[in-house]
């Protein structure tokens, strides 16, 4: 029997895997072919989608982009010469992409079937929850402390540190949140886990609930995403019924349930506490803090709220242990981190790597530069709120203490490639408009700044007065300052990173000269 | 409308089911939106009074988050991702085609009903930019001329 293997994965489909799928399965029956065609989740090696697996020898074998019109060749090649097909890639696991990764977090990508119990088991699934029931709160929470974990959302918060002060926040009703509103532009890390290793979030949440001393978790998944909270639902469904879930977790004596939240199309809700207030049914407003979500969160009460990634991470941190995680990485920033490579970019996809690769190896080496052919002009690292990084740049290793030190965040590792088409002051405009859009209100440099900022640039673009450009220059730097140091919170904090890098790196966009722009 | 009032029965089914739920207010008016299409003002009240907020309460929720409707959709519902990424790749001339086929803004919905435009920021199929979603299947590494075709299929089918 013929056994071979389509992602199921949201993109995948958005390509043409289900219609793959299907011509493999009607073509194979016209030739009285015996096949199993399994639905996995994906690789992450989006620009080979649909990618299609076939079981071999040499494991398993890869062909991909693979079109509906392909597959009746693909499947002679297959019962013949599977190398000397034109799609044919070798064996998956030995793609260069592929097999420079490190991946702790994405170890079963493309691999699993994402709603089997038994493949997750198979591969190492919840042998960190065994480790966590075996140890005890206490020392998993020192454990998590000690692999030096950081909160994966942008902050770069330690998780432990948090474990720890929702652990020691008394004995009533706590909660774990997780965060998987994942609204950044280039990101798709937390989409892809969701929707290709549900169960692996779901382990690292009960993880969590049973060694902070929560009972119930939410999944806060916003609504753009429908295929993760499909499978999201069915997982807890599955891990419910095989005794992980429920009042007695593997055999622990504690309860945890689980419960997804959906989000309903507002960006601000990525924002930790404007994400409890929409679970609790009102609008995204951000609160202020202090008080700690961490001492009064959901309800009022005290709430572990963390990232999918993060979350993501802690079943490998207690299966392997904290020294095995915190041997990766470099400095303050520990363990692996997805980044994901989007937007005008040859090789776009997942790149799961220990902290500490340059920029450069990350786009040029995996990326292959931009899609278009035409020359890199820059990379916005961390989403709609991170700085354009020019390619003078490209030589700054990722690590959060790094990145900071130039003006820009690694956010959650998602990393967009634009070439020398993409005008610069137009995308600064965009990040305030952006902003202005999808400000909560609350605070006034955000919900008015934003607005300003915009007609600054327009201003700015539009007059051929020097002294007024200056003037323009001048004041958007300005505002830029406002909003980074006034805001509430991140939106209008960190929407002075596009804008001002924008500025600084790219004044001709502007119509201003480099001077006159560092003035 | 009185044929508002028509779904009234859903409506109160979908109360009695949720309302006791901590933080029942979005899962009530989402699953209000599946059964229905769409928050209909004249059941304010009812959602209202079934989890003890003001009207002003349920109205601000309403309006604030992006995805509830107060009118029904068009036929067809197709968001063209206009975020960085997508961008990168040509979404801003893309949204100019659609703008141009359709005679309508960014938000707009056709006089006849069958389609209707929303931006949306992220998809995520960043790796395989620029992207849409339409009727809520996504697809991506669209091109001027698939994005033509599935905008005439949204016609035809709105015209048979």
């Amino acid at each position: 029997m013929l056994k071979l293997y389509i992602p199921c994965d949201s993109v995948a489909r958005a390509v043409g895997a289900d219609q793959v799928a299907d011509a493999l399965q009607r073509e194979a029956e016209r030739r009285q072919l015996a096949v199993d065609i399994q639905r996995t989740s994906s690789r992450g090696l989006y620009w080979l989608e649909p990618l299609l697996e076939c079981d071999s020898v040499h494991g398993r074998l890869g062909f991909g982009p693979v079109c509906v019109e392909d597959v009746p060749a693909l499947l002679d090649a297959l019962a013949g010469e599977p190398a000397g097909h034109v799609l044919a890639l070798g064996p998956v696991e030995q793609i260069p992409y592929l097999q420079t990764q490190q991946r702790l977090l994405f170890a079963r990508a493309g691999i699993t079937r994402p709603l089997s119990l038994d493949d997750y088991r198979a591969h190492g699934g919840f042998a960190g929850l065994a480790a966590a029931v075996a140890l005890g709160g206490a020392d998993v929470v020192a454990a998590v402390l000690d692999s030096g974990l950081r909160g994966r959302g942008g902050a770069a918060f330690p998780a432990g540190i948090k474990w720890r002060t929702v652990r020691d926040a008394g004995a009533g009703q706590k909660y774990v949140v997780c965060n998987a509103d994942e609204g950044d532009s280039g990101t798709f890390a937390d989409r892809m886990l969701m929707e290709g290793d549900p169960f692996l979030l779901i382990e690292g949440m009960i993880i969590a609930g049973l060694a902070v001393g929560a009972d119930k978790g939410y999944i806060y998944v916003r609504s753009e995403y429908p295929d993760a909270i499909r499978g999201l639902d069915q997982a807890i469904a599955i891990a419910r019924e095989a005794g992980y879930l429920g009042r007695d977790v593997a055999g622990s004596g504690q309860a945890f349930d689980l419960e997804v939240r959906v989000g309903a199309g507002a960006y601000i809700c990525g924002e930790e506490t404007a994400l409890l207030e929409s679970i609790e049914g009102k609008r995204g407003i951000v609160r202020a803090k202090p008080p700690l979500p961490a001492l009064q969160g959901l309800f009022g009460l005290p709430t572990l709220v963390h990232n999918v990634l993060t979350l993501a991470s802690v079943p490998v941190i207690l299966a392997k242990g904290a020294a095995f995680y915190r041997d990766f990485g470099m400095g303050r920033s520990l363990g692996t981190m997805p980044f994901q490579l989007a937007g005008n970019i040859r090789h776009g996809g997942l790149v799961e790597r220990a902290f500490g690769l340059t920029l450069r190896e990350l786009v040029e080496g995996y990326g292959g530069g931009t899609a278009s052919g035409r020359p890199l002009k820059a990379a916005q690292v961390g989403g709609p709120l991170g700085a354009w990084v020019p390619p003078s740049h490209f030589d700054t290793p990722l690590d959060y203490e790094a990145f900071a030190a130039m003006g820009a965040m690694l956010g959650h590792g998602g990393v967009v490639v634009a070439d020398d088409t993409l005008n610069m002051a137009s995308m600064a405009r965009f990040a305030l408009q952006f902003c202005a859009e999808e400000s909560c209100g609350k605070c006034t440099p955000c919900r008015i700044g934003s607005t300003r900022g915009m007609e600054v640039v327009d201003r700015l673009i539009a007059t051929s007065d020097l002294t007024e450009r200056h003037d323009q220059a001048l004041l958007l730097r300005d505002l830029c300052d406002t909003l980074q140091y006034g805001s509430l919170c991140a939106m209008g904090g960190m929407t002075a990173y596009p804008v001002a890098s924008a500025l600084k790196y790219f004044p001709a966009d502007f119509g201003l000269t480099h001077t006159e722009a560092a003035q | 409308m009185p044929d508002d009032l028509l779904h009234l029965p859903v409506i109160r089914d979908i109360l009695a089911r949720d309302k006791d739920t901590p933080g029942a207010l979005l899962p009530i008016l989402h699953a209000i939106q599946r059964a229905i299409g769409y928050v209909p003002d004249a059941v304010v009240p009812e959602i209202a009074h079934a989890l003890n907020l003001s009207l002003a309460e349920v109205r601000g929720v309403i309006s604030f988050y992006h995805d509830f409707r107060t009118a029904p959709p068009a036929r067809h519902t197709l968001r063209l991702c206009r975020a960085e990424s997508c961008q990168s790749r040509g979404a801003e001339a893309l949204a100019a085609q659609l703008r141009e086929q359709l005679a309508l803004d960014d938000h707009g919905t056709s006089a006849d009903g069958a389609i209707s435009l929303r931006p949306v920021y992220c998809l995520g199929a960043c790796a395989c930019s620029p992207a849409l979603e339409l009727d809520g299947q996504v697809h991506a590494r669209l091109t001027p001329e698939r994005l033509r075709a599935l905008v005439n299929a949204c016609r035809e089918d709105a015209a048979c």
